[in-house]
């Protein structure tokens, strides 16, 4: 017996990679094309794709709709679910169990008709303006994942920790800020990832609350393709998934750093 | 610097569960005492009532002259050692010393100076940059009292702060927090459920039961004249019989029980009611095989080697009770004795009600 891999697994490991990848390099192949009309292989290059992006109004407003979106909305989710991950741990005895469970029932429910639902409630029921109604969806959409993500990294943590600087002198509160959450650091990195990338790509909850004036990248995109058959929408896409890397990138960088240097 | 603890008629309920009840307890200044008693008996409960994490369902806890019951926990000034040293994972060693005193407004400077210091004592200086997470069990309960000493704090409290290292190591720390406490002069409680390191490091020992304390007293007192049965079984009054006196000659006593009699001195046991507990350690009970000695007729059992000794199961008129033989000569199973009580490892006990 030696430790290398059996010559199946690498077969198999390898055709995952080319499933995986063969969707990105078309895409990447065909925002790069010259053509006027999506092809893949790419025939002549060019970037002229990406600017017309930028030369589209409707892609440039949707852009900054989605990223607001998104920021505002992990930031919310991050607001809300951080505090309450932390209590559903710190007081797993005495709160009930179903407690938590709460918070990952909108997984449960087929996003569509969470989408629906909130239409329905927000928009034409409380008559909340578009862009509210979009942050409103996106923070309780990622929501259960902030909290089962945060959850997961608390769940290894030792409270008496918390007692040691509160009986040190430290006051609560700022307990939790300067002992508790640096702690959980990895926790809050993965869940503000997971969470903006998340809303950054839903289209089932914004099919529902994007309305006019007012709409987010994902659905700008169905819209295009239904009118236009150029790889504009490739081009698009390539952007998003720039956009997605760098932002992880950052909150790798700022939240990782500050923390330690505290 | 030195502060007295007065717990005052404190109970304590977890919902509706009571796990404490009416536990007073008075700590004078400098003194370290010891809370005692089996898994759950509520040794943490109290720790936890006196830090302020969680609160009295009536009575009082005073620290000096201060009142603590209203006070929240960050402001009571207490030093706490965990069992499980409680470090914080992302300071270093140093910081994690001078995080009290941070929280206390000391300018770094000073903070760091006293922070080195206390490392020093606890011979853990070199150590001072490291991470937490790269020290042994030894060493971070060590960076964990340097922590809880360096704030000086009126009240120290232990919660089995020994019970996750080896048993070399839990002797010489416990000598070395008996020592740093002795120098410092700092009120303590520690929690423990291991007898012979309360008794060895404590000025009293409190000896609790499911939520009430059983004996408030120096080791040498539990240990020789405990108060009630539970604590006599507690500290290895194994055998317990229950007499009647049926002569009393100047001070010798005449007593049975099921049909056997014995003859103790108090001159020897000390005032001898007319209705008491005989409480004796295996050692306590002196086999003989002479058998006009005066003492419990009984029947031989199953003998185990203790090293120092045999021990040997033995039936009697009165129960089953346990004895030590002499090495010299072992005794076979079903051998007639006679068990003679030795007065210097056996005590009289009041009887208790309902018996
Ligand atoms: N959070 C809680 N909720 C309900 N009951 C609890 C809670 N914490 C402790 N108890 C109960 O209170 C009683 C006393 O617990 P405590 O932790 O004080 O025991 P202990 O003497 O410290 O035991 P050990 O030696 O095992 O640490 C136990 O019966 C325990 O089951
Ligand atoms: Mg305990």
């Amino acid at each position: 017996m030696t430790d290398r891999p059996h010559p199946i697994l690498i077969i198999v490991a390898a055709l995952v990679y080319v499933f995986l990848m063969v969707p990105l390099v078309i895409v990447v192949g065909a925002a790069l094309s010259d053509t006027t009309y999506l092809t893949f292989p790419p025939q002549g290059l060019s970037l002229r794709w990406f600017t017309n992006i930028f030369e589209i109004s409707a892609f440039r407003r949707t852009i900054v709709t989605s990223l607001q979106i998104a920021f505002l909305g992990t930031f919310l989710a991050l607001v809300i679910g951080i505090p309450a991950a932390y209590a559903l741990n710190r007081y797993r005895v005495e709160l009930p169990r179903w407690l938590g469970t709460l918070f990952v029932l909108p997984i449960l429910v087929p996003e569509i008709v969470f989408g629906f639902a909130l239409l329905k409630s927000l928009t034409v029921g409380a008559g909340v303006p578009i862009f509210v109604a979009l942050l409103i969806g996106h923070t309780l959409l990622v929501l259960p994942y902030v909290v089962r993500v945060i959850s997961a990294s608390l769940a290894s943590f030792d409270f008496s920790i918390e007692e040691a600087a509160i009986s040190l002198g430290s006051a609560p509160l700022k307990t939790f800020f300067t002992i508790v959450l640096p702690n959980v650091r990895a926790g809050m990195i993965a869940a503000f990832i997971l969470a903006f990338i998340t809303s950054l790509n839903d289209v089932s909850v914004s099919l529902f609350l994007t309305g006019p004036g007012i709409s987010t990248l994902p659905i700008q995109i169905l819209a295009h393709v239904e009118q236009f058959f150029d790889p504009t929408v490739a081009s698009v896409s390539v952007l998003l998934m720039f956009l997605t890397v760098a932002v992880m990138a950052v909150v790798e960088r700022t939240l990782g750093l500050t923390f330690l240097a505290k | 610097m030195t502060q007295p603890l007065d717990i005052n008629a404190v109970s304590a309920h977890y919902g509706t569960t009571k796990v404490l009840e009416d536990l007073s307890l008075s700590v004078q200044a400098g003194e370290l005492v010891s809370l005692l008693g089996a898994s759950g008996c509520g040794k943490t409960t109290t720790l936890r009532l006196i830090a302020g994490f969680l609160t009295p369902s009536s009575g009082s806890i005073r620290l000096g002259g201060r009142d603590l019951t209203q006070l929240p926990p960050h402001r009571r000034d207490i030093g706490l050692v965990f069992q499980n040293y409680a470090l914080f994972p992302h300071l270093s060693v140093l910081d994690n010393v001078s995080f009290g005193l941070k929280q206390r407004g000391v300018p770094p400077a000073e903070r760091r100076k006293r922070a080195m210091g206390m490392l020093e004592r606890v011979g853990l200086a070199p150590l001072a940059d490291r991470a937490p997470g790269a020290l042994s069990g030894g060493q971070k309960q060590r960076v964990a009292l340097a922590r809880a000493l360096v704030i000086e704090p009126p009240l120290l409290m232990f919660d089995e702060p020994l019970s996750n290292l080896d048993a070399k190591l839990r002797v010489d720390m416990r000598v070395e927090i008996r020592e740093l406490q002795r120098a410092n002069g700092t009120t303590s409680v520690y929690v423990t459920h291991d007898q012979e390191e309360a008794f060895s490091i404590s000025d009293r020992v409190a000896i609790m039961n499911a939520g009430r304390l059983m004996q408030f007293d120096r080791p040498e007192t539990l240990y020789r004249q405990p108060a009630n049965t539970f604590v006599a079984r507690f500290v290895g009054f194994e055998n317990i019989v229950p007499f009647k006196v049926v002569a009393r000659d100047a001070e010798v006593v005449t007593a049975e029980t099921s049909g056997m009699r014995i003859r103790l001195s108090q001159t020897a046991y000390g005032p001898i009611p007319d209705t008491f507990l005989l409480a004796s350690r295996p050692d306590g009970l002196q086999v003989t095989t002479d058998l006009s000695a005066k003492g419990l007729p009984a029947t031989l059992g199953l003998r185990t080697y203790l090293g120092r000794a045999y021990q040997y199961q033995c039936e009697t008129a009165a129960g089953h009770l346990v004895a030590n033989g002499s090495l010299t000569a072992p005794l076979e199973s079903g051998t007639q004795v006679r068990l003679v009580p030795a007065p210097e490892q056996s005590c009289i006990l009041a009887t208790e009600g309902g018996r």
